[in-house]
């Protein structure tokens, strides 16, 4: 599907940007390993196709191992306090429209301490882009368990098992009306640099749901789907407008049964493509793309790319609209303002 | 009422007075807030100095005729040059049972005392705790009652209007007001205009609140329920323009002023919150100034929303009150760290937590010095009068802009939705505070200082060669890259705590009312200062060595600050808490000031800050 808007901040000439160029001279200082280093070089390196220049890219980020992302960008950046990003990047987009702001955030920051932040931010459609980290652990605390951790888990804060059910952000984001959601991972990078692309190009606010392998503190938590030899079973890539494929050999898929999703083998009992479920990211109903979030292994393949993508107002054009129309009625006079309403004389 | 002379004949006795304050009481759900604002505008229009004080219960209606729900709106008019909203009403209107018992005891005797006697039934009787009827039953007799059953002249008024008996009782305020409007001989054009204003779409309400406010007047006029009538003249105030400003109202236009004189846009982000809602709708009206305003979803989101917009070049500001500020505080200290110009308004009310949402207070001073973690100073500065709040509202902004910090601006409930007139001032009497954004590169640091100010240049988002990150964490000197040297740590705690000290060579010294030197100072801060200069003043008059002094800068305090109390033999703070700025001037200053507080939810009498002074002679 075409993205016929412009992208905020973008240069109508070309600007011959090179990944390099997005490198600041901070040194970067996750751990070695660590599934970070994945996503801050894809960033780097899908930036120079959005032809941004460095001067109009804006990072915004919270507290937290990923929040530290802003800092390793050669563009404005700003790393704020925990759960804040989404408000201090409001803040900036409402000031000035024409720039590109990412928010940069992981699953403690984003949907623990800044959940309600998440929510709003998603809802009203501020044209930013938002990366959320899912590590499901927290990291830069050194190993707790996170609103994404699985119910169970046993880390320093929950010796006998977490009892608290993990959070879906997927569905968090379709729930707060966010008009791009999409899920990518930090080992297939093919697939993690065209998501951020895509959801750069998206008019509106944009969520990605990075699956992110903290190696210190949670290693392996993506290893069942992501690991090279499983991939493909266990995880079923997204296309628009495509039937819902997976399996080393192709021949598995996803149907509907009733309102349930099932996993169908292509060639057994007379299945064949055309009962499958085919993908479609523009619905203007999200029930499919929240149908999708429910997939998990090991029930089901993990949907990654893109679930939902439509189009709506953005939150800072309506607000420049409202200012612009009031202004077209004539620029307001501090002189009358401060004389308006009934006045008298005192000689 | 301080009367003047007596003019008038046999039949018609006038009798000019200079003050008169008069309360207006009822039910929540009555309409005594817009009663006693439309006497209030009359009166202003007609030149009088005014003061009012609303005074409602926090919640929107409480339960019909009970005493919780009782809603009052003072006034005091004066032809003289007045500052408070007057101790004790000299007139109190009550339309209910509940309203006279709750205000009764503030009349002061031989008051007026104008009850709709249709109210004064055996269940609202009981509602309000009266055992028999106080209109009969002899109790009221120390006062000037006079009763009128105004709900039924008002359905006899609008006998030809066709409405609901519902509507037609909601119109029974304008005939209290008519009655006082007579009272007070006063002109009924200023609510005739307001009511056409404000019902044009509805001409049959219009018509029947026209008509309710005429046969209020005309009731008045005609009985002779009134031996007197009373003449207020024009007070002599400096020659000027004038209108009536609330103090919110003031403070939102001092903040469009502000941007227009920095040249950079304005951002409010807000969550609704009592005393401090207005100024979100006030700003929220002005988008043709290109006022950007924000509903934040939280306290906290306004915070960061206007530290957002302040690093991209808007002057950030937020505004809330006292519990607001507990949810902001981290985010405070983010601005602090990242030096950018954000105003925080503080609308202080009763605390604390939840407190008394409607009511005044003045207890969150140590809350915005030092509310947060870390070495975390910022500029604090007070509003004293409703009209004062434009002044100071600019001087927030000059301070935030020049010095690149947070600046605390701490109004209150009182001066918040208390009213007087402002003189309007002219546009080149405001000061010059043109603000540059950084634009060159050329040897850009983010955290480099102007020698003066100790400042950091703006620079902000969509500069080319500027790009810099920010942040939380403790900055390098010059470069702001993240530092964790104890030595530049610490050199960095001292340069904040500097630069804001360095404020003081910035803003006006102290000025002393009375002699610089004598018995007794009061100081105060915020919105006390009516009150306290009124009390001594009065002081004075009776011979006593007593002058006051008003902090509207807090923090810095302005640099004459301990030489001015030095002069005087004994110095007491006034304040409305349990004595927060006097802690900060004893340890200041190393000086035996002593405390004169109250925390009842209201503002100081003049009367009891007089015997307190006394006290202390």
């Amino acid at each position: 599907m075409t993205e016929p808007l412009k992208i905020a901040g973008a240069s109508e000439t070309p600007l011959n940007l090179q990944r390099t160029d997005f490198i600041s001279d901070q040194e970067v200082r996750w751990c070695p390993g660590c599934g970070d280093y994945s996503i801050l070089f894809q960033v780097q390196s899908v930036l120079p196709k959005l032809n941004i220049p460095r001067e109009n890219l804006v990072f915004v980020s919270g507290i937290g191992c990923s929040s530290r992302f802003p800092y390793y960008m050669n563009t404005y950046g700003f790393h704020t306090i925990h759960g804040r990003a989404p408000t201090i990047a409001t803040g900036i987009k409402v000031a000035n429209p024409d720039l590109s702001v990412w928010i940069i955030t992981g699953d403690g920051d984003g949907l623990s301490i800044g959940g309600n932040h998440f929510i709003h931010a998603l809802r009203r459609n501020l044209d930013v882009n938002v990366l959320l980290f899912n590590n499901r652990i927290y990291g830069l605390t050194k190993g707790q368990y996170s609103p994404t951790s699985e119910f169970g888990k046993k880390t320093k804060s929950s010796p006998m098992g977490s009892i608290e059910r993990p959070i879906n952000p997927l569905c968090m984001a379709i729930a707060s009306e966010a008009t791009f959601v999409a899920r990518s991972i930090d080992v297939d990078t093919k697939h993690l640099a065209a998501t951020i692309e895509r959801a750069a190009r998206h008019k509106g606010v944009s969520f990605i749901e990075i699956y992110q392998n903290c190696n210190i503190f949670n290693d392996g938590a993506y290893k069942p789907i992501s690991d090279k030899e499983v991939r493909a079973e266990n995880m079923l890539y997204l296309e628009h407008g495509k039937p819902m494929v997976f399996g080393r050999d192709r021949n598995k898929g996803i149907r509907l049964n009733g309102i349930k999703p099932e996993v169908v083998t292509l060639g057994e009992n007379g299945v064949t493509e055309d009962d499958l479920l085919i993908h479609d990211e523009s619905a203007a109903d999200p029930t499919l793309a929240y149908l999708l979030t429910q997939m998990d292994f090991p029930s089901f393949p993990v949907p990654m790319g893109v679930f939902r993508n439509v189009f709506k107002p953005t939150f800072e054009e309506l607000n420049a609209q409202q200012i612009e129309m009031a202004m077209a009625r004539g620029r307001g006079s501090l002189e009358k303002l401060l004389n308006s309403g009934d006045t008298w004389v005192i000689e | 009422m301080s009367s003047t002379a007596i003019l008038g004949n046999a039949e018609e006795k006038i009798q000019e007075v200079t003050s008169v304050t008069i309360r207006f009481a009822g039910d929540s759900g009555d309409g005594m807030q817009l009663t006693g604002t439309q006497f209030t505008n009359t009166a202003a229009l007609l030149g009088n100095d005014i003061s009012t004080l609303p005074d409602f219960p926090a919640e929107i209606r409480a339960p019909q005729g009970s005493l919780p729900g009782v809603s009052g709106f003072q006034v005091n008019f004066s032809s003289l040059d007045i500052r408070t909203p007057g101790d004790e009403p000299d007139v109190l209107v009550a339309m209910n049972p509940a309203a006279l018992k709750v205000n009764l005891p503030d009349l002061h005797e031989g008051g007026i005392l104008i009850v709709n006697e249709n109210e004064f039934i055996k269940s609202n009787l009981d509602k309000a705790g009266y055992v028999s009827n106080p209109l009969t039953d002899g109790s009221l007799k120390g006062y000037r009652l006079i009763s009128i059953p105004i709900t039924d002249l008002t359905y006899n008024a609008l006998t030809e209007i066709e409405m609901t008996k519902r509507n037609k009782e909601r119109c029974k305020n304008f005939f209290a007001l008519g009655i006082v409007f007579a009272l007070f001989d006063r002109p009924l054009e200023p609510t005739y205009r307001w009511i056409d204003q404000k019902f044009g779409a509805k001409p049959e309400i219009a018509e029947a609140n026209r008509r309710t406010l005429k046969a209020g007047y005309d009731y008045a006029d005609t009985t002779e329920i009134f031996t007197t009538h009373y003449r207020v003249r024009k007070a002599s105030l400096p020659p000027g323009k004038y209108r009536k400003i609330t103090g919110n109202e003031a403070t939102a236009l001092g903040f469009v002023a502000a941007a227009e004189l920095t040249g950079r846009p304005l951002f409010y982000g807000s969550y609704p919150i009592t005393p401090a809602s207005d100024i979100l709708h006030e700003l929220s009206r002005l988008k043709n100034f290109g006022v950007k305003s924000f509903q934040a979803e939280d306290e906290i989101a306004a915070m960061g929303a206007a530290i957002g917009a302040a690093f991209a070049g808007h002057i950030g500001l937020t505004g809330t009150s006292g519990p607001g500020v507990c949810l902001k505080s981290e985010a405070i200290g983010l601005a602090v760290m990242t030096e950018l110009p954000v105003v925080i308004v503080n609308v202080q009310r009763g605390g604390p937590s939840t407190g008394l949402p409607t009511k005044t207070e003045q207890a969150d001073l140590l809350q915005a010095l030092y509310g947060r973690n870390g070495e975390c100073p910022v500029a604090v500065v007070a509003p004293a009068s409703p009209s004062d709040c434009f002044h100071m509202a600019v001087e927030a902004v000059r301070l935030a802009v020049t010095f690149m910090t947070p600046v605390f601006y701490l109004s209150d409930g009182y001066i918040a939705n208390g009213a007087e007139p402002w003189k309007i001032p002219q546009l080149s009497e405001l000061p010059a505070m043109r603000q540059a954004l950084r634009q060159d590169p050329t040897g850009f640091l983010p955290y480099e200082r102007d020698e003066q100010t100790l400042s950091r240049p703006w620079a902000v988002p969509g500069t080319p060669g500027l790009e810099h990150r920010i942040g939380g964490l403790e900055k390098q000197h010059r470069t702001g890259n993240v530092s964790y040297d104890p030595a530049n740590h610490d050199f960095m705690v001292r340069l904040r705590a500097e630069k804001i000290a360095r404020i003081a060579n910035h803003i006006p010294d102290l000025t002393v009312e009375g002699d610089p030197e004598g018995d007794l100072l009061i100081l105060g801060w915020g919105g006390t200062y009516g009150a306290i200069a009124t009390a001594t003043e009065e002081l004075r008059r009776q011979g006593y060595r007593v002058s006051n002094a008003h902090l509207r800068y807090l923090n810095p305090f302005p640099r004459n600050l301990g030489d001015a109390l030095k002069r005087f033999k004994r110095v007491a703070v006034a304040e409305l808490n349990l004595g927060q700025l006097n802690l900060l001037i004893r340890s200041a200053f190393l000086t035996d000031t002593v405390s004169i507080n109250k925390v009842a939810g209201k503002p100081f009498k003049i009367s009891e800050l007089i015997a307190r002074c006394k006290a202390l002679l």
